[in-house]
């Protein structure tokens, strides 16, 4: 699996490093999502898709 | 197709909980439907989880006040003219849309995000503490919204913002009455100059002498017209107390109505976190709307909303979705996967403060029923006085009781 993100389009909610912190942080400076793991092992690829199913903003993509 | 069409958004609610029948039965008919504008104007109702979903992530829809059909209850019995359409103020992001939304959004994400709430969680519980100190010294009975579900709020985003707690009288009248719908367009806008003017007060001031706060971080970056600033600070400041505290009140009153599901939450604090999620889902109080207006001809579920037509979403009734919520969405699951409820929105402008929000919900409830392991409702469930009126569902008081 592999995580892409789109930080020109995050609004910067914390959807993502509410459901996985392991996988996603959020910028200091302006909230946008920071991708910490691009290919998630098995145990974290439900939580992979659950973020990028609640991202408001459509800004992460798994495939 | 033949659409259903409601003649107006029906807005009686049968019992406290639970969003108006006549909402759920249009839901189970068509999850998109048509409904007419005080004005005059056909445009949309959505009741359905995913439908609610596409149009608030559509970036073919404005948010723009100008440009929505009023739905308003102030307007079931009075006529909007063009000229009270409420104007786009600079720097109110909610209601713009990229690229201007984005510009001012993201000066204030960086103030809010996961890690950031997460570092505050002692500093709330501290708040929490003391507010429940207080709440003990009234002896055994009190108001919950009063001198628990209101101050915690109020206290915490005050003093993120650097507003002084005691100035708070200045605008919490005001705040009522812009969010009251009672209150006339002419009364709401009037409250809504006032406070405007005690922003761009405290702006000239924080200037003046910036401190350890939100508003001056977000003057020092040198981004934001003064304008833009009072308003972004005054957007805040209104969405960061009456959200959460009212969450707090009606939250506290379900529990109370439900004592198999707070036994769960007291035998089992770490169902905490969950139980917060699932009483955003169940209670859903941004009860008409949010509003959207299409920019451009879009389909949505089948339906072709044409440009310029106004899309209400109804939150409560999403956030009961079968499709999405299967089982028993009617009922209060403590324990249910209650993530992906629509309470703070979708699409760009999902509530900004959702951490904060989260954080103080969790320690408040949580601490709320650690302390007070017998608290009870001190009138008979039909007397607790319902927000029906406001924008914010909610109570105007919880009368509660203790063994001290």
């Amino acid at each position: 699996m592999k995580i892409s993100v789109d930080q020109t389009k995050c609004c910067g909610s914390g959807m993502c490093v509410l459901t996985d912190p392991d996988l996603f942080d959020q910028s200091e400076e302006d909230g946008t999502v920071l991708l910490l793991v691009e290919h998630p092992d098995a145990e974290h690829e439900a939580t992979a898709k659950e973020a990028a199913g609640l991202c408001p903003a459509g800004a992460i993509t798994v495939s | 197709m033949t659409e259903l069409i409601s003649d107006k958004l029906p807005t009686i609610r049968q019992t406290p909980f639970d969003p108006p029948a006549e909402v759920t039965r249009i839901r189970e008919q068509a999850r998109v439907s048509r409904l007419k504008f005080p004005d005059g104007h056909v445009g949309w109702l959505v009741t359905g989880h995913h439908q609610v979903r596409e149009v608030l992530g559509s970036p073919k829809f404005t948010n723009d006040p100008e440009k929505h059909h009023l739905i308003d209850l102030r307007f079931q019995g009075e006529q909007p003219e063009e000229s009270d359409k409420r104007k786009a103020e600079p720097g109110m992001f909610l209601n713009q849309d990229p690229p201007d939304h984005t510009r001012l959004r993201k000066m204030l994400q960086g103030q809010f995000t996961v890690r950031r709430m997460n570092q505050l969680s002692e500093w709330i519980g501290q708040i929490v503490d003391d507010q429940l100190a207080h709440l003990r010294t009234f002896d055994g009975r009190a108001d919950l919204v009063k001198e628990f579900a209101l101050p915690v709020p109020s206290l915490v985003i005050c003093a993120l913002l650097g507003v002084g707690y005691e100035e708070k009288a200045r605008f919490q009248d005001d705040t009522t009455k812009l969010l009251s719908l009672d209150s006339t367009f002419k009364e709401a806008m009037a409250a809504f100059a006032r406070i405007q003017e005690f922003m761009r007060e405290l702006i000239a001031r924080k200037k003046e002498n910036p401190g350890d706060d939100m508003i001056s971080d977000l003057l020092a970056t040198g981004e934001p017209t003064d304008e833009e600033a009072s308003n972004m600070a005054l957007l805040l400041l209104i969405a960061g107390h009456e959200t959460t505290a009212n969450m707090l009140g009606l939250g506290t009153f379900t529990l109370l109505q439900h004592p198999d599901q707070l036994k769960i939450l007291k035998d089992e604090p770490d169902v905490v976190d969950n139980a917060v999620e699932e009483l955003m889902r169940y209670l859903s109080i941004i009860h008409f709307g949010p509003t959207r207006t299409a920019s451009e001809d879009v389909e949505i579920d089948g339906h072709l909303i044409k440009a310029g037509d106004t899309v209400v979403m109804h939150v409560p009734a999403a956030n009961r979705d079968p499709e999405k919520f299967p089982g028993n969405p009617e009922e209060l699951d403590l324990r249910r996967p209650a993530s992906g409820h629509l309470a703070f929105g979708h699409g760009i402008h999902q509530c900004l403060g959702q951490q904060l929000a989260r954080i103080e919900m969790r320690i408040g409830f949580g601490k709320l029923f650690q302390e007070f392991p017998d608290l009870r409702l001190d009138v008979d469930p039909s007397e607790v006085p319902l927000r029906t009126d406001m924008g914010i569902y909610g109570v105007h008081s919880l009368p509660v009781a203790w063994s001290s």
